[in-house]
């Protein structure tokens, strides 16, 4: 028995860039589904954080400065055109929320919707989808695109995790919102940020760009990755209470993360948040409940106790990199299939820095309602009966050689370590890159030759296959980028050259790398 | 990681089998069972979604840890949300001064910083 759905639009994926496009692709008069992984509405990194918004009023020299002052963090792969796209519908529609999200005073006699609580976020967003006739699947994740004979994705194949059954849902049009890659590595809410659509799309032959910008970092208790909203006044110390020198975030950038890192390497350190503003006291329970309870629950004063903290590498979700776009509608090189949120690449907004927080859910909302849009009218002009369809998948479903039973969790450890291991990671040459990309490479080939499942083990099977797609397109990508720019710091290129390339990343079993001359420069 | 679902509290309506993000829990015949923990990533949702206020979340999130009393905490997170108030109550009126405190905490630590590397 399986579960057998048709729909003008499937959504693949349930955050906050899901979210937008469900809404816009109903209210465009489509008939929409989305499958979730997890659960739409705390499934992903929004609902455990709070989005700020990049929101400038729609004042034309306001934006102008705005989109000049982003086009700078960018070092010349930002789209100014792209960057005033999304000022514009994140302005129009995040105040669209209100019948659902209790937005909060501006202080001033109006609202303040820039800045948003994640969980209440999400939830609103479910509601908003659900009230304009989205049909939502939870816990039903995504295996494989289906593509048809006339060369057109056609929609998907997954798993019920719940009902315990497989899915295929036909679609005319097909959006894959399942968020970036965090490598496994403990980030809150990023434990299904496994990389699976961008997987799924190179199945289709779409190439990512971008990959090589990362990684970004989270600072957090040692045992329960939170939000950074109070490190920012924090004074580090080793086990033996020496203050470590350690330049401040905000101005250092690259080289703060590098000093916590290898002091991380040397031992445990400690944070002290005596230092913390004192207006923040009294209302952090208030702006971030999630925060207090890690430090609660162990008896620890967070601002007065000294405790260990620990850098979460953020992969790719706070970096750059995801699927390439071919046309302002968010569409990827495969005919019906588009890419959004932190799936898609981030590029075009962040340029070669992070677009985290406000460029990157300005993005998320923009991509959503823009591809949303797209794909209800791609698809309504597209009604009638549908062709005969074929699996993309590959790896973990038709191995090359005899099935082997597959490690996952040491192949986990091993992916994270390359992307994030501390010994290495802030101090990047030629060589390390190539020692990271070998070891990768054996773990594909193992998996590509062995590598076999069904049912949720397929599942989790496929995620471990993404993971390690994903951190090969980012060695291939940081390796092929002989320069520094941005958040892809070399220490054998400790410059940027110009002129200004953007680079793209394709392939599975052998990986290609192209670079353009950056059209924006 | 998620610790203990209260038996005493739960009214089993699999709410938060429903809402966990990463499929942790299955439904039980008296109350959902905690059948996948090494999924579990200490994320608060089933608390905060749980209107009994029966579910209690253990902080770390890399190790299971028996035995603490939930008690203190029950429903703490839950308050905190304000999770079942009206929209308009205004919960998050406070909410606009993260940006500013973020902004203000990162001016302390440069100007010690900077203070320091005088002084040495």
């Amino acid at each position: 028995m399986s579960i057998h759905l048709e729909t003008d639009v499937l959504i693949i994926g349930g955050g906050m860039a899901a979210g937008w496009a469900a809404i816009a692709a109903a209210q465009a008069g489509a008939r929409v589904v989305v499958a979730d992984k997890g659960y739409m509405g705390t499934s992903g990194v929004t609902a455990m954080g709070g989005p700020n918004h990049w929101w400038v009023a729609p004042d034309p020299a306001r934006r102008e400065e705005a989109i000049a002052r982003q086009s700078g963090k960018a070092q010349g792969l930002g789209d100014p055109e792209w960057m005033a796209r999304i000022l514009d519908l994140t302005w129009r529609y995040l105040p669209s929320l209100a019948p659902h999200y209790p937005f909060g005073s501006d202080g001033a006699g109006g609202t303040y919707y820039s800045g948003v609580r994640g969980s209440e976020y999400m939830r609103a967003l479910r509601l908003a989808a659900l009230n304009a006739g989205v049909t939502v699947l939870d816990h039903h994740p995504a295996i494989e695109l289906l593509r048809d004979d006339e060369g057109r994705i056609a929609g998907a194949r997954g798993h019920a995790l719940r009902a315990r059954l497989d899915w295929e849902i036909r679609s005319h049009a097909t959006i894959l919102a399942t968020g970036g890659n965090a490598f496994r590595s403990g980030l809150i809410g990023s434990h299904t940020n496994t990389g699976d659509g961008q997987l799924m799309a190179a199945e289709a032959g779409v190439a990512l760009s971008g990959m090589e910008f990362g990684p970004s970092w989270s600072i957090s208790p040692a045992w329960a990755s939170t939000r950074t909203l109070p490190y920012t006044g924090a004074v580090y110390y080793d086990a033996d209470g020496r203050e470590l020198d350690i330049p401040p975030s905000r101005a250092a950038g690259h080289a703060h993360n590098r000093a916590l890192g290898h002091a991380m390497l040397a031992g445990p350190v400690l944070a002290d948040l005596s230092h913390a503003p004192k207006a923040l006291r009294p209302i952090l329970r208030q702006i971030q409940p999630f925060t207090p309870a890690p430090f609660e629950r162990r008896g620890i004063d967070l601002f007065r106790d000294r405790f260990p903290v620990k850098l979460f590498g953020e992969g790719t979700i706070r970096g750059t990199g995801g699927l390439d776009l071919t046309d302002a509608e968010c569409r990827t090189s495969a005919p019906g299939l588009f890419a959004i949120g932190d799936a898609a690449t981030r590029e075009l907004v962040a340029g070669a820095n992070s677009g985290g927080g406000a460029v990157n859910s300005a993005w998320a909302l923009s991509s959503g309602r823009i591809a949303g849009t797209a794909a209800a009218r791609e698809s309504l002009a597209r009604k009638g009966a549908s062709a005969p369809v074929h699996g993309l998948g590959r790896i973990a479903i038709a191995p090359h050689h005899a099935e082997r039973t597959i490690d996952v969790t040491a192949i986990h450890r091993a992916v994270d370590h390359e992307i994030h291991g501390y010994a290495h990671v802030f101090t990047r040459d030629e060589a390390s890159y190539a020692a990271s990309g070998e070891r990768l490479e054996a773990i594909w080939s193992e998996l590509s030759a062995h590598g076999r499942a069904r049912g949720p083990a397929l599942v989790s099977l496929r995620e471990t296959a993404a993971l390690v797609a994903g951190a090969r397109w980012t060695i291939a990508a940081a390796r092929g980028r002989k320069e520094s720019r941005g958040l892809h710091q070399r220490a054998d290129y400790p410059e940027a050259t110009g002129p200004t390339q953007r680079q793209r990343v394709s392939g599975l079993d052998t990986i290609c790398i192209h670079s353009q001359q950056a059209e924006f420069a | 990681m998620i610790a203990q679902i209260l038996a005493d509290k739960c009214n089993n309506c699999a709410q938060c089998v429903s809402v966990c993000p990463t499929f942790v829990l299955d439904d039980g015949p008296q109350v959902p069972v905690i059948a996948r923990l090494d999924a579990c990533q200490t994320c608060y949702m089933c608390e905060l979604y749980c209107d009994r206020q029966a579910i209690y979340v253990a902080p770390d999130q890399f190790a299971p840890e028996p035995g603490a009393d939930p008690l203190p905490h029950l429903g703490v997170i839950w308050r905190d949300h304000g999770w079942d108030r009206p929209g308009e109550a205004g919960h998050l009126d406070e909410y606009r001064k993260l940006g500013p405190l973020l902004g203000e905490g990162a001016e302390i630590a440069a100007r010690r910083y900077q203070a320091q590397r005088r002084g040495v």
